[in-house]
């Protein structure tokens, strides 16, 4: 299963500039990863606090041997939201989209597709291909069949099919804030609330169960979505590479993990005894690939 | 004054007739299978209902609509392409698309002909980048916008493309960028992308808990009331949660959306068509709120006031909001 790569997605999470750029020197000097995709999707007004930051971290990133993308807004509406994937594309780097609204840009050496892009089936993925796409990172919520079905295309197609493969799952996107709202503020007025949480605000229901996490105007599962042992099956459907998305613990540990799991170092079992030292408190899941419910938690026999 | 075109729901062909009767300038429905997004046991239309519902509604000068909004599933085109073609065959004024795949399907195989292809809300098209990229490489003719939009925004939108616009102004409330929700999924394992369904019936139970009525979905705990309370259906995003130190309705309070009193500001901000949510309401309500809003459309195309009071009491005693057609929601 060594054929497959592995991609680091943009950070989901509002993180402090010089936490960010530390994070990306980091994966750029130890994690065993082939491919970095770096930007904000979730929110636009987080993107000054970093962005000075960033071309410094793309070539840190690409010195260490890595390729970078670059990912567009998943919902813009505001005029220079709306802007920002043209000036994207103008850097010449490979970019994500997140939304459709940017397939006006294109750039004639292609694009690749982010996970909040519904691609559910080989026609949405031929028409992409057409259009230029090179890469594809499927959806969260797609079952195995699915899966392999849409690798098996994207082979015959040259496009390279990618699946969710760690970390909690973006299960939706909205224009209200939930950060803000919670904390009785509105978007505009947001105080960046969601600063205060590395991976997210847990939402538990009234009998106090876990089950989801707020990051803005983003909602993920609670559950850390966790494939580490399933990359066989994964390699047996063609998948071409897994993304990792970025938490706050021992990423870099996740990362050297899923390359061991790769590689054939560890067993499933080693593999998930690892990956909860790694993210203490989190649970797994793996309920969306089994096709199943997406909460289903992946439990340690 | 703009005349504008009211687009009503049916769940049944009952409703259909009604929704033409009371006054729907057009009617959009769905097939009983899994290609629309209100997959619900007992409703939707077989067949031979959908070409006998387009006749009537096209004797009494009423369009029909068929929605083919799910994202079909990988290995499983056949039945989405049938039903492309049968909503063209049975004469169908337009299909609701949402699916790149899909779109491009029918783009090809009904190029030249009558069918128009109208952008369904659960493809997120929420600014005019996005709506033009549509027009351009499938010919879509109407765009239903996400209800995620302030009046402001949908003028924007309006300025920025010719493609024709709908916009929701009655009933369920999505708070959530439509088309892009796996909230249902993620606790039940069925979802409006993929199965036509959010947070489906098969999956709720309704649980007695510390003297409380609690309503659950997938096992998860969404609500609870009062035990002599009528318990509220459990959709995730409209629950009761706890987030930090926050107890309450997360992502939005239990309201359904009601912009009567914006159809002045809708039309002037361009739209095209208003669109009535409830393909899963009764008919008796269907009937009700179409005579109602045909008379408020009527009102203002005719210059005169519109009323807006007359909805509250078939909201079902819920609250209603304007959603985020007003900035403040957000």
């Amino acid at each position: 299963m060594d054929n497959l790569q592995l991609t680091v997605g943009p950070i989901l999470f509002h993180w402090p500039e010089a936490e960010i750029v530390d994070f990306y020197a980091r994966l750029a000097d130890e994690a065993p990863v082939d491919h970095v995709v770096v930007g904000e999707v979730v929110c636009s007004k987080r993107l000054p606090f970093y962005e000075d930051a960033l071309p410094g971290v793309i070539e840190r990133l690409q010195r260490g041997g890595k390729r970078v993308s670059l990912t567009s807004l998943a919902l813009p509406t505001l005029v220079r939201e709306r802007k920002a994937a043209n000036e994207l594309f103008a850097t010449g780097l490979d970019v994500e989209l997140s939304d459709l609204s940017a397939m006006g840009a294109i750039a004639d050496a292609g694009f690749s597709v982010g996970p909040l892009i519904n691609v559910y089936n080989e026609a949405t993925l031929g028409f992409l291909a057409r259009k230029g796409a090179r890469s594809v990172c499927l959806p969260p919520e797609l079952p195995y069949a699915s899966v392999k079905a849409l690798a098996e295309a994207g082979a015959a197609l040259g496009v390279n099919v990618e699946v969710w493969g760690y970390g909690r799952a973006p299960l939706a996107i909205s224009a209200r804030c939930y950060h803000a709202r919670v904390r009785g503020l509105s978007k505009d007025s947001c105080q960046f609330a969601c600063g205060a949480d590395k991976d997210g605000l847990d939402v538990r229901t009234i009998d106090g169960r876990d089950f989801l996490a707020v990051n803005g105007v983003q909602t993920l599962s609670h559950a850390y979505v966790n494939l580490i042992g399933d990359l066989a099956q994964l390699a047996a459907a063609k998948v071409n590479s897994v993304r990792l998305s970025p938490h706050s613990h021992d990423f870099v540990g996740v990362t050297k993990d899923f390359r061991a799991g790769v590689e054939g170092g560890l067993t499933p079992q080693e593999a998930l005894v690892r990956a909860r030292s790694r993210e203490p408190g989190a649970t797994f899941s793996h309920g969306f690939l089994l096709g199943d419910y997406g909460a289903q938690p992946l439990s340690v026999a | 004054m703009t005349s504008l075109e009211l687009v009503c729901p049916a769940g049944t062909p009952a409703a259909l007739r009604v929704a033409v009767d009371a006054g729907a300038h057009t009617i959009y429905c769905g097939y009983n299978d899994e290609t629309n997004a209100r997959n619900f046991p007992g409703l939707n239309f077989s067949r031979e209902e959908l070409a006998e519902g387009i006749a009537y509604a096209h004797k009494r000068k009423a369009k029909v609509l068929v929605a083919i909004n799910t994202f079909p599933r990988a290995g499983g085109l056949p039945l989405w392409h049938r039903a492309v073609d049968d909503a063209a065959r049975f004469g169908a004024d337009a299909v609701i698309l949402a699916d790149l795949g899909l779109l491009d399907y029918a783009a090809e195989q009904h190029r030249g002909g009558p069918l128009r292809l109208h952008l369904s809300v659960q493809a997120a098209a929420a600014n005019a980048e996005a709506i033009n990229f549509y027009a351009a490489a499938f010919g879509v003719k109407r765009v239903v916008l996400p209800r995620v939009l302030t009046v402001p925004e949908i003028a924007a939108i309006n300025q920025g493309t010719d493609v024709e616009t709908e916009v929701f102004v009655f009933g369920g409330l999505c708070v959530m960028a439509e088309g892009r929700c796996s909230l249902s999924s993620y606790a039940t394992g069925k979802s409006p992308n993929m199965n036509g369904a959010c947070s489906p019936a098969s999956h709720v139970e309704y649980k007695e808990a510390n003297g409380r009525l609690e309503s659950r979905l997938g096992g998860f705990a969404i609500h609870a009331v009062d035990r002599t309370a009528a318990a509220p259906y459990p959709t995730i995003c409209k629950g009761y949660f706890q987030a930090g130190d926050y107890r309450g309705h997360v992502f939005e309070d239990p309201s359904s959306l009601d912009a009567a009193e914006l159809i002045p500001k809708l039309a002037e901000a361009g739209v095209t068509a208003l669109k009535i949510e409830g393909r899963q309401r009764s008919r008796a309500y269907v009937e009700a709120v179409v005579r109602s809003f045909r008379k408020a459309v009527d009102a203002y195309a005719a210059g005169r006031p519109i009323d807006a009071n007359e909805l509250v009491a078939l909201t079902e005693g819920q609250k209603t909001t304007s959603g985020a057609y007003r900035k403040t929601w957000r």
